[in-house]
C-alpha cells in the first residue's frame, strides 16, 4: 500500500470510489441537530407525564422519572373534569371518532366524484366552476362560520354529529375535488374513451373502472382528511354542541378547567393520547403522506 | 357489415375549424384509410363516427341509420386505441368481456364470444393475465379482440400499430389484413404511416388541413396523386419535385428547367392542354428513375450526383437537377461514381406535373 502517494495514480476501472466530503457531515449534523430539537418536547412530555406533582414541583424538567407510574394517564383518561363533568378525555375520543369516521368517507367519495366528472365529463363551465371550488379553499373560514350556523340551525342539524360532519364535508371539498381531479388529469383519455364505446355510463365507468385504479390517491386523501379532522378545533367548537365535543375541545377543557394546581402529569397525557391518532397515521403513512402533499402542490 | 356515409361534417374547436365540410361514403365491407400529417383532423374525425366527440355540423350515418346524436355504444362500433387503453386493473377477460357485461349479454354468451375472440387473435394461453404482464403486441391483440367481442358492423383504429417496434408493426399489419378477409367488416383506419396505408387499404383518404384531398385505391395515390401535398406525402423517399415552366411548341410538351434545359414530355398524360409558359413543378419519383435508358421512349434530364447511400437491398443517390435536391434509387449491386454528372431518364407517363401556384395535377 505504498502507492498511496501521487506518484502511483491509480487506473480507474470499475465503480466510481465513494467520497464523503465535509459537506456531507454538515448535512448530517444539521439534521441530527433538527430532530433533536423537535423530539426534546416529546420527550419532556413523555417524562413529565410518567412523573408525580412531587417530582414535577422540583422543576427538573429534563430528568428522567424517579419512579414511573401511568397514573396520570388513567386520570386523564378516564377521571380528568372537563367543566363540571369528571370522564376523563374518552368521551371525546369516542365523540371525535363518531364525527371522522363519516365525515372522512363522505368527503372522500364526494370528492373523488366531483374530480372524476370535473377531469372526464368536462360539464360545460367545469372550469369556471373548479376555479370558484378552489377560490372557496382560499377564503378564510371565519367568514363562513356565522351563516353557517344560522343554516344549520335552521335545517335543525346545529349542534349535532350530522351538522359537523356536514361541515368537515363542505369544507373538504376544494382539496378533495383538487386531489382527485388531477390524479384523474394523469389517467389516460382514451382509457374513457374505450369505457365510452364499450357502453360504460357515469357510474359504470367511475365504480368498476376508475375507482379501482384510484387506491393510492384513496389513501392520500384519506391520511389528509384523518389527520385534518381529528386535529380540528374550531368547527368542533362550533357545530358539534357541548355534548360531541370532539377530542381536541375537550383537551382544551382538560388543561384550562382545572382548580387549584395545574396537573402537569395529566394535562401532558391528555395531550399525548390526544395526538395519537395523527401520530400513528404520520408512523404508518409517512411515504404515503409525503406523496400527498406533493400531488396537492404540483399540477394546479 | 354496414356502410358509413360522413356528410357535410363539420368540427371546431372553439374558433379552430378542424374539419371542414367533409363528405366520405365508405361501402360495407370496405377497408379505408384516412392518412394524413398529425393536425390534419384525421383522429378528430375518427372520435366524431366513434361519437366521442360531438359535431358542430352535418351528419354521420352508420348502416343506414342516422347516428349523429347517437351514444358510442349504440352506434355498432369497436374502436382500437394507440395506447390500447386496456383497463389495467382486470384481466384479459375482464377486458375482453367488460361491454358484453355492460350490454347486460348472458354469460354462456359473454364465454363463447370471449373463447371464440380469443381464438382468432391466438391470445388464448393470456387469458387470465393483467395488461402489464402483456407485451405491446400482446396487449394491441387483446384490443382488437374487445372490439371484436361485441360484433360490431364498423371497426375503428386509432393508429393501432404506432406504439409498436417496427417487427411487431408488419408482423401485426398482416394479421390486420387478414382479419379483415375473415371477418369482412367494415374497418376505418388511422394513421400517418404512409405504408399501413397503402399495404391495408382497399381506399386510402389522404387528409390534410381538415379536407380530404384525394380518396383513391391506394394505387392511384401512389400514380396519380391529385395534387402536390398528396404527392409528396406519399411514398418514401419522398417524391423529386423541380420547379420549372411548361414549353409547348408544335404540339410538342417540354419542361423548361430553372437553368434553361428542356426536359422532354412526351408520353404524359396531361389533364387538360398545357399551356406554354405556365410555371410548373415536375414531380418524378426516386424509383421511377433509371440511370441508364432501358426504353427509348424513356426521357432524361441531367443531374449532379452527390452523395450514395446504400440501404441493402437498394441504394439512394442523393445530386441535384439545376439546383434542386434530387434522388435516385438503383439496385444495391450497382455501382455509381460520385460525385459525377450523368443522364437520369424516366418514362413521362409515370411522372407528375402540378401547377406551380396551386400545386394541382396538370
Amino acid at each position: 500500500m505504498a502507492s498511496l502517494t501521487a506518484s502511483a495514480p491509480v487506473e480507474p476501472s470499475g465503480p466510481r470510489p465513494k467520497r464523503i466530503g465535509p459537506g456531507r457531515y454538515g448535512v448530517y449534523a444539521f439534521l441530527i441537530i433538527s430532530a433533536l430539537f423537535f423530539l426534546i418536547p416529546l420527550y419532556v412530555m413523555i417524562v413529565t407525564s410518567l412523573k408525580p406533582m412531587d417530582e414535577i414541583r422540583l422543576g427538573n424538567l429534563f430528568a428522567l422519572p424517579g419512579s414511573p407510574s401511568f397514573d396520570a394517564w388513567i386520570k386523564a383518561w378516564s377521571q380528568a373534569c372537563t367543566g363540571l363533568n369528571c370522564n376523563g378525555i374518552h368521551v371525546g375520543m369516542l365523540n371525535s371518532v363518531k364525527i371522522l369516521v363519516p365525515s372522512v368517507l363522505l368527503s372522500i367519495a364526494v370528492g373523488s366524484v366531483t374530480g372524476y366528472a370535473l377531469s372526464f365529463w368536462r360539464p360545460k363551465g367545469a372550469n369556471v366552476l373548479f376555479g370558484v371550488l378552489l377560490l372557496g379553499a382560499f377564503i378564510p373560514y371565519q367568514v363562513f362560520l356565522y351563516p353557517l350556523v344560522r343554516i344549520l340551525s335552521m335545517v335543525s342539524l346545529y349542534n349535532s354529529i350530522p351538522g359537523v360532519v356536514f361541515v368537515h364535508t363542505i369544507f373538504g371539498l376544494p382539496l378533495m375535488t383538487l386531489l382527485f381531479r388531477n390524479f384523474y388529469a394523469g389517467i389516460p383519455i382514451d382509457l374513457f374513451k374505450a369505457a365510452r364505446v364499450d357502453g360504460g355510463g357515469f357510474w359504470a365507468i367511475f365504480l368498476r373502472l376508475m375507482l379501482p385504479l384510484s387506491t393510492p390517491i384513496i389513501v392520500v386523501a384519506a391520511i389528509l382528511q384523518i389527520t385534518g379532522i381529528w386535529n380540528d378545533f374550531l368547527f368542533g367548537l362550533i357545530f358539534a354542541g357541548r355534548e360531541n365535543f370532539p377530542m381536541t375541545v375537550q383537551l382544551n377543557n382538560v388543561v384550562n378547567s382545572s382548580f387549584g394546581e395545574k396537573e402537569y402529569n395529566v394535562n401532558m397525557a391528555a395531550t399525548i393520547l390526544t395526538a395519537l391518532v395523527p401520530l400513528f397515521v404520520y408512523f404508518v403513512s409517512g411515504r404515503w403522506f409525503v406523496r400527498g402533499i406533493a400531488s396537492g402542490a404540483v399540477k394546479g | 357489415m354496414a356502410n358509413v356515409s360522413i356528410r357535410d361534417l363539420e368540427i371546431e374547436f372553439g374558433n379552430l375549424k378542424v374539419l371542414k365540410n367533409l363528405d366520405l361514403e365508405i361501402q360495407p365491407g370496405e377497408f379505408i384509410v384516412l392518412l394524413g400529417p398529425s393536425g390534419c383532423g384525421k383522429s378528430t374525425l375518427l372520435n366524431a363516427v366513434a361519437g366521442l366527440l360531438d359535431v358542430s355540423a352535418g351528419q354521420i350515418w352508420i348502416g343506414g341509420k342516422n347516428v349523429t346524436w347517437e351514444e358510442p355504444k349504440d352506434r355498432g362500433i369497436g374502436m382500437v386505441f394507440q395506447s390500447y387503453a386496456l383497463y389495467p386493473r382486470m384481466t384479459v377477460t375482464g377486458n375482453l368481456s367488460f361491454g358484453l357485461k355492460m350490454a347486460k349479454v348472458a354469460k354462456e354468451e359473454i364465454d363463447k364470444r370471449v373463447a371464440r375472440a380469443a381464438k382468432i387473435l391466438q391470445i388464448e394461453p393470456l387469458l387470465k393475465r393483467r395488461p402489464s404482464e402483456l407485451s405491446g403486441g400482446q396487449r394491441q391483440r387483446v384490443a382488437i379482440g374487445r372490439a371484436l367481442v361485441r360484433d360490431v358492423d364498423v371497426f375503428l383504429f386509432d393508429e393501432p400499430l404506432s406504439n409498436l417496434d417496427a417487427k411487431l408493426r408488419t408482423e401485426l399489419r398482416v394479421e390486420l389484413k387478414r382479419l379483415h378477409n375473415e371477418l369482412g367488416s367494415t374497418m376505418i383506419y388511422v394513421t400517418h404511416d404512409q405504408i399501413e396505408a397503402l399495404t391495408l387499404a382497399d381506399r386510402v383518404a389522404v387528409m390534410n388541413g381538415g379536407v380530404i384531398q384525394q380518396l383513391a385505391s391506394p394505387k392511384e395515390i401512389y400514380r396519380r396523386p391529385v395534387n402536390r401535398f398528396v404527392a409528396g406525402f406519399v411514398g418514401s423517399p419522398s417524391m423529386n419535385f423541380v420547379d420549372g415552366t411548361l414549353s409547348v411548341e408544335g404540339g410538342n410538351a417540354s419542361f423548361k428547367l430553372a437553368n434553361g434545359g428542356l426536359v422532354d414530355l412526351a408520353g404524359y398524360d396531361f389533364e387538360a392542354p398545357p399551356e406554354h409558359g405556365r410555371p410548373a413543378t415536375l414531380g418524378i419519383r426516386p424509383e421511377q428513375i433509371d440511370l441508364a435508358r432501358g426504353d427509348a421512349s424513356a426521357k432524361s434530364l441531367p443531374v449532379n450526383l452527390t452523395l450514395l447511400e446504400p440501404m441493402g437491398a437498394d441504394s439512394l443517390v442523393w445530386g441535384d437537377v439545376a439546383g434542386t435536391q434530387f434522388s435516385v434509387r438503383i439496385d444495391g449491386d450497382a455501382h455509381v461514381e460520385t460525385p459525377s454528372k450523368v443522364d437520369a431518364f424516366f418514362q413521362p407517363a409515370h411522372a407528375s406535373i402540378f401547377d406551380l401556384a396551386s400545386g394541382a395535377r396538370l
